[in-house]
C-alpha cells in the first residue's frame, strides 16, 4: 500500500487486527443521525440556506443542554468545595457552607483533587445509605453495599463485567427489555455476552409481562446460560413506571429462575402520571419477606444525571448491592479499584443530592421551589407531548408515565418502507433523517432501541422548553402528514 | 451460594496482593491514634500514593477559581475573582450546551479544550503539528491507556496478545493489563545506571515473549514511575527504531512530563523525537501518548482529567475509536476544565500570573529540595541506596537487607520488603509501598517513597526512616 509516495507497510493496529469483540458495538443515541445534525449545525453557521434556523436536539436526555437550570444550592456547595476561600464570602448561605466543610473534611487533604478510595468516600456512602433508608420507609441499608461510580453507567458496566463468563452453552446470557437504553446492548456486545431480549407490551402501556419473560428465558436456555435480568424503571425509552405488582412478579421470577436482578432506577424522581408511583426494587424485595429478601441478588443503580438535577457532566452515581456473595463482593471491590476512583466532584454532588436543604434551613424555600418547578414542567411537557402526538393520524403515543422520553409508534406507508430498504436504511432511520433535513429536529429512530419486527418508532425527549416543544410537536405533525402524503 | 462464585475468570485472576494488608493496617493505626491510643508518633504519614493534595499541598488557586466560577456562574458577577479567571470561565461555559457544565459534552471531549491540548503539544514540541482530531479526552489517563490496550488485545483465542512493560512499573497498570487478559512481557530497567532502559534487555524480553504470545505493544513510562528516571533523547530514538523494526505499537505514558527538577535534564516527548527521525519511521510508527491533570503541579487526581494523542493510526481505526467513544458518556467536566487550565495556564501579564507562577515554582523548589535531602540522608544510612531523582513524584530506594532479615521474612511467608514496610508502619507511622508491588529483580528489595510533600514533612519522614532503618539493620545483623 502506497501513500504520498511512501511505502506504507501494514500497520500493527488495523480493523483486522483489532480486538474483535469491540467491533460489534453500536450506540444510536450519538450515532449517525447525530453526526448529521452536527454537520447541519455547521452548515447553518456558515450561512447555508435551510427550511429552518436551528437544529433542535431532542435525541439525548441532557436537561441543561435544553435549557433546564441547575439547582442553585447544589452549585453553591460545589463552588465552595472547589475554592474553599469562598467559605469567607458572605454571599453564600450557611447551610451550603456547612455541607461544603463537611464534604471537604472527608476528602484527602481536604481537596476535591485528592484520589478517594475506589468504592467512594466513606462519609458519602453513609449519607447515600441513609437517603435510601429514608426513601424506602426505614429498610436498612449498609454503606458497605454502596459503590459510588462514574454515572450509573460506570456501575452498570462493572456489574455486567462481573457477571459475564463461560463459553458456548455456558456463556452468560443477560435479559434486557426491548426497547432498551442502548448502553446495555453496547456493553453486552463489548463483553461478548449473550443478549436475551424480552419484549415490553406496547398495547398495555409498555408494561412488563411475566409470560414474555418466561418465553424469552426458555428460548435462551437453549443456547446460553441466563444469569441476569435488567429492568429500567422508570423506563427508557418507553417512560413506563412499573406497578408494584409487576415488580413483585419480577422478583418472584428472578428468585425462581435464579437470576441476578439489575434495576436501573436513574429516573426515580421522574414520575408524572396519575396513579403511578416509583417503587424501588429494594423496598419491594424486603417487603416480600425473608423468603425473597434473604435470597434474591440485586444491584440497583442511581445517578445525578437525570431526575431534577440533570447534572450529566459531573458523572455522579452509585449502585447498591443486596445479597451479594461475600467472596464476589471482594472481587467487585478489586474490579472497581482498577479505575482508581470515581470523579470526586460527582461524589460531592451526590452527597448534596442525598442531603438537600431541610425545612429549617435558609436555602430550603428556594430549593423546593426550583425542584418543584422543574419536575412540574417536565410533567406538563410529558402530557403535552403525548396529547399532541396522539392527535396526528398515523402516530400513536403511549402515555409518558415517567422518565424523559416519548417513544411513539409510527405508521409508515409501504412505499416509504420500500424506499428505505432500497437505501439499506431501517425505515424509521429513513424517516428521522428526512425529518432532520426538512425541519432541523433531531430524534433517534426506534431501531436504535429495539422494537418488534415490522413496527417503527422514534424516541424524542420531552426536554426542550415548553415553547420550543410546542413548535417541535407542531412541526412533527406537519412533517408526518406531508411524509404520509408523499409516499401514499 | 451464588452462581457468581464461578466468577468471571478475568476478575478472579486479578492480583490482590498483600498491599491491602498494608493499607488496611495504616487505616487501622490512624483510627487507633484518633481514639487516643498511644504510639511513638502522632500520626500516620501517608507517602504511598502519588497524590499531591492528600500529601498536604494546596491546589493551584487559578484552577480552583475557574472551576468554582464554572460550577456556579453567579460568581462571575463577583468583584472578588480576577479578570482572567472570569474570562476563562466565560469562555469555557460558552463551549457547554445550555451554558452549563452539567450537560454532556462531545464524547471525545469539548472541542475548544482539545484544541488547547493540541496547541500545548505543538508548543511543547517546538512546533511539531498536532491536530485536535487526534486528541481524545478521558476520565484520567488510565482510562485512555486501557482503551488502547482493549483495542490492541485479542482477549479470546489461543495466542494471547503481549504487551512489553518495564520492571518496575506501577501496580494498577499491571492489574489493568491482567484484567484485559493481555500477556505481560516484562523488561528490566537497569538500576545501576539510574533505572535506564537497556536495548539488549528489551530485545531479550521481546524474543522471550515471542515464544509464548504475540507481542503487539511496547509500553514506556517516561518520566518513570516509580523510578524517577527520565529517558535521554538517544534512548527514545533507540526505542522508536526498535518499535519500527519489530512492528510494535508504542504506548508512551508521559503523565509526569512537567515534573522535571534538574537543570541538566529535559523532557522530550516521544512524539517530538519520532517526528525528527526521518520520514520512513516518523510516518509509520504507531504511537499513543498519554498525559493527565492528576500529576504535574496541579495534582488534580480527583477531577479525573486525562488525554491521549494518537499518531500514525490507521484512519479506519481512528474513526472507529471515535465511534466507540460515542458509546460512552463524556469525560467528567471538572477533569476537562482542569486539562484546559493545564495546557493553557496564565501567561506573563495576566492578573493571575504572579500567584500562579509563585505557586508552581514553590512546588518545584520543594521537590528539588526534597530530592537533595533524600540523597543526603540516604548517604548517612548504610543499607539504603537510591538512584538520583530526575523527574516524577517518587523515588525507589534499594534496601540492602541482611540475610537474617530475609530468612525471617521467608519464614513468615512474606516478601522481605513487605515485612520491612509493615514494621516501618507499625513503629514509625510511615506508609510506603514495598518494591514487590512494582516488580524488581529477583532477590532485590525496594520501597517506593512519595517525594512531593512539604519540606518539614519530608524531614520528619527521613528522620523516622533513618531511626527505624538503623534499628532494623542492627536487629538483623
Amino acid at each position: 500500500m502506497s501513500e504520498n509516495g511512501c511505502e506504507h507497510r501494514e500497520r500493527v493496529l488495523t480493523m483486522d487486527t483489532m480486538n474483535p469483540n469491540i467491533k460489534r458495538v453500536e450506540y444510536a443515541v450519538r450515532g449517525p443521525i447525530v453526526q448529521r445534525a452536527v454537520q447541519i449545525e455547521r452548515e447553518l453557521k456558515m450561512g447555508v440556506n435551510k427550511p429552518f434556523t436551528e437544529v433542535i436536539k431532542a435525541n439525548i436526555g441532557d436537561c441543561h443542554a435544553m435549557g433546564q437550570k441547575p439547582i442553585t444550592f447544589f452549585r453553591q456547595v460545589l463552588a465552595l468545595c472547589s475554592y474553599p476561600d469562598l467559605l469567607e464570602d458572605s454571599k453564600f448561605p450557611e447551610d451550603a457552607k456547612s455541607r461544603a466543610r463537611r464534604i471537604l473534611q472527608a476528602c484527602g487533604g481536604e481537596s476535591l483533587g485528592a484520589y478517594s478510595t475506589s468504592q467512594g468516600i466513606e462519609m458519602i456512602r453513609q449519607d447515600v445509605a441513609r437517603y435510601i433508608e429514608r426513601r424506602d420507609g426505614g429498610i436498612a441499608c449498609d454503606p458497605d453495599n454502596i459503590y459510588l461510580s462514574t454515572g450509573a453507567s460506570g456501575a452498570i458496566v462493572t456489574m455486567l463485567k462481573l457477571l459475564v463468563s463461560g463459553e458456548g452453552m455456558s456463556r452468560t446470557g443477560v435479559m434486557i427489555s426491548i426497547p432498551q437504553y442502548p448502553l446495555y446492548s453496547a456493553a453486552l456486545a463489548e463483553l461478548a455476552a449473550v443478549q436475551i431480549s424480552y419484549y415490553l407490551d406496547e398495547d398495555n402501556c409498555w408494561s412488563l409481562d411475566i409470560n414474555e419473560l418466561r418465553r424469552a428465558l426458555q428460548e435462551a436456555k437453549k443456547h446460553c446460560s441466563p444469569r441476569a435480568l435488567c429492568i429500567i424503571n422508570p423506563g427508557n425509552p418507553t417512560g413506563q413506571v412499573q406497578s408494584r405488582q409487576c415488580i413483585e412478579d419480577v422478583i418472584r421470577f428472578a428468585a425462581t429462575e435464579n437470576l441476578f436482578l439489575m434495576s436501573d432506577e436513574v429516573y426515580q424522581d421522574n414520575v408524572y402520571a396519575d396513579g403511578c408511583k416509583f417503587h424501588s426494587f429494594k423496598k419491594v424485595l424486603f417487603e416480600m419477606g425473608p423468603e425473597y429478601s434473604e435470597k434474591v441478588e440485586l444491584a440497583s443503580f442511581h445517578s445525578t444525571s437525570k431526575c431534577y438535577m440533570g447534572e450529566c457532566g459531573f458523572r455522579g452515581g452509585y449502585m447498591e448491592v443486596v445479597n451479594l456473595d461475600p467472596e464476589v463482593k471482594i472481587q467487585l471491590t478489586k474490579l472497581v479499584s482498577v479505575r482508581l476512583c470515581p470523579p470526586v466532584p460527582g461524589q460531592a454532588l451526590l452527597d448534596v443530592v442525598v442531603n438537600p436543604p431541610q425545612p429549617d434551613e435558609p436555602s430550603y424555600d428556594t430549593f423546593i421551589k426550583e425542584r418543584t418547578e422543574t419536575l412540574a414542567t417536565l410533567a406538563e411537557k410529558a402530557n403535552m407531548t403525548q396529547e399532541i402526538l396522539n392527535q396526528v393520524p398515523g402516530i400513536k403515543c403511549n402515555p409518558v408515565q415517567g422518565a424523559m422520553y416519548s417513544f411513539p409508534r409510527l405508521n409508515l406507508p409501504p412505499k416509504a418502507i420500500l424506499e428505505a430498504k432500497e437505501k439499506g436504511q431501517s425505515p424509521d432511520m429513513f424517516y428521522c433523517m428526512k425529518l432532520l433535513e426538512e425541519t432541523g429536529i433531531c430524534l433517534v429512530p426506534g431501531s436504535g432501541f429495539g422494537q418488534r419486527d415490522g413496527t417503527y418508532h422514534f424516541r424524542m425527549t420531552i426536554l426542550p422548553s415548553k415553547e420550543k416543544l410546542k413548535i417541535v410537536l407542531a412541526k412533527i405533525k406537519e412533517f408526518h402528514q406531508h411524509f404520509t402524503d408523499q409516499y401514499s | 451460594m451464588s452462581f457468581l462464585r464461578e466468577i468471571s475468570p478475568l476478575v478472579k485472576n486479578m492480583f490482590l496482593s498483600e498491599r491491602d494488608v498494608l493499607s488496611i493496617r495504616a487505616a487501622q493505626i490512624a483510627a487507633e491514634i484518633q481514639q487516643g491510643e498511644r504510639k511513638n508518633y502522632n500520626e500516620v504519614l501517608d507517602l504511598s500514593s502519588g497524590d499531591l493534595h492528600r500529601g498536604g499541598i494546596k491546589p493551584i488557586t487559578f484552577v480552583r477559581q475557574v472551576l468554582a466560577a464554572c460550577f456556579y456562574p453567579a460568581l462571575l458577577e463577583d468583584d472578588s475573582l480576577p479578570f482572567d479567571v472570569k474570562q476563562r470561565a466565560n469562555g469555557l461555559l460558552r463551549q457547554c450546551d445550555g451554558g452549563s457544565v452539567g450537560s454532556y459534552t462531545d464524547s471525545c471531549g469539548i472541542g475548544k479544550i482539545k484544541q488547547c491540548v493540541s496547541q500545548f503539544i505543538t508548543r511543547r514540541d517546538g512546533g511539531v503539528p498536532s491536530s485536535p482530531d487526534n486528541i481524545f479526552l478521558t476520565s484520567g489517563s488510565q482510562m485512555a491507556l486501557m482503551f488502547m490496550v482493549k483495542l490492541l488485545v485479542q482477549s479470546e483465542g489461543s495466542c494471547r496478545t503481549g504487551v512489553l512493560i518495564p520492571v518496575p512499573t506501577y501496580a494498577t497498570f499491571t492489574e489493568a493489563l491482567e484484567d484485559q487478559r493481555a500477556a505481560i512481557i516484562p523488561y528490566q530497567l537497569c538500576e545501576e545506571q539510574g533505572w535506564t532502559l537497556q536495548m539488549e534487555e528489551l530485545r531479550r524480553a521481546l524474543h522471550a515473549g515471542r515464544r509464548t504470545c504475540n507481542p503487539v505493544a511496547l509500553y514506556i513510562c517516561n518520566p518513570g514511575n516509580p523510578t524517577g528516571h527520565i529517558q535521554s533523547r538517544k534512548s527514545i530514538e533507540e526505542v522508536i527504531r526498535f518499535a519500527a523494526e519489530e512492528r510494535l505499537f508504542l504506548l508512551a505514558d508521559e503523565v509526569y512530563q512537567s515534573c522535571v527538577y534538574r537543570e541538566d535534564t529535559k523532557f522530550e516527548s516521544y512524539k517530538k523525537v519520532l517526528s525528527e527521525m526521518g520520514s520512513t519511521i516518523s510516518s509509520t510508527v504507531e504511537l499513543a501518548s498519554f498525559n493527565s491533570a492528576s500529576k504535574g503541579f496541579m495534582g488534580e487526581c480527583g477531577l479525573r482529567g486525562g488525554y491521549m494523542e494518537l499518531v500514525n493510526l490507521d484512519p479506519a481505526v481512528k474513526e472507529y475509536t471515535r465511534k466507540l467513544f460515542s458509546t460512552r458518556s463524556s469525560p467528567p467536566v471538572g477533569g476537562q476544565i482542569a486539562l484546559d487550565l493545564m495546557t493553557d495556564p496564565p501567561k506573563p501579564g495576566d492578573p493571575s500570573f504572579p500567584t500562579f507562577s509563585e505557586e508552581v515554582q514553590s512546588i518545584k523548589n520543594m521537590i528539588s529540595k526534597n530530592a537533595c535531602r533524600i540523597q543526603e540522608v540516604f548517604c548517612e544510612i548504610p543499607g539504603i541506596s537510591c538512584q538520583p531523582l530526575k523527574a516524577g513524584f517518587f523515588v525507589f530506594p534499594c534496601l540492602h537487607l541482611p540475610p537474617r532479615a530475609i530468612k525471617w521474612a521467608k519464614k513468615k511467608q512474606m516478601e522481605p520488603d513487605m515485612l520491612y514496610c509493615l514494621h516501618l508502619l507499625e513503629e514509625t507511622g510511615l506508609h510506603v509501598r514495598p518494591g514487590g508491588e512494582f516488580g524488581q529483580r529477583k532477590d532485590s528489595y525496594h520501597f517506593r517513597l512519595f517525594v512531593a510533600t512539604h519540606e518539614d514533612t519530608m524531614e520528619d519522614v527521613l528522620q523516622r526512616l533513618k531511626t527505624f532503618h538503623k534499628r532494623f539493620m542492627k536487629e538483623f545483623s
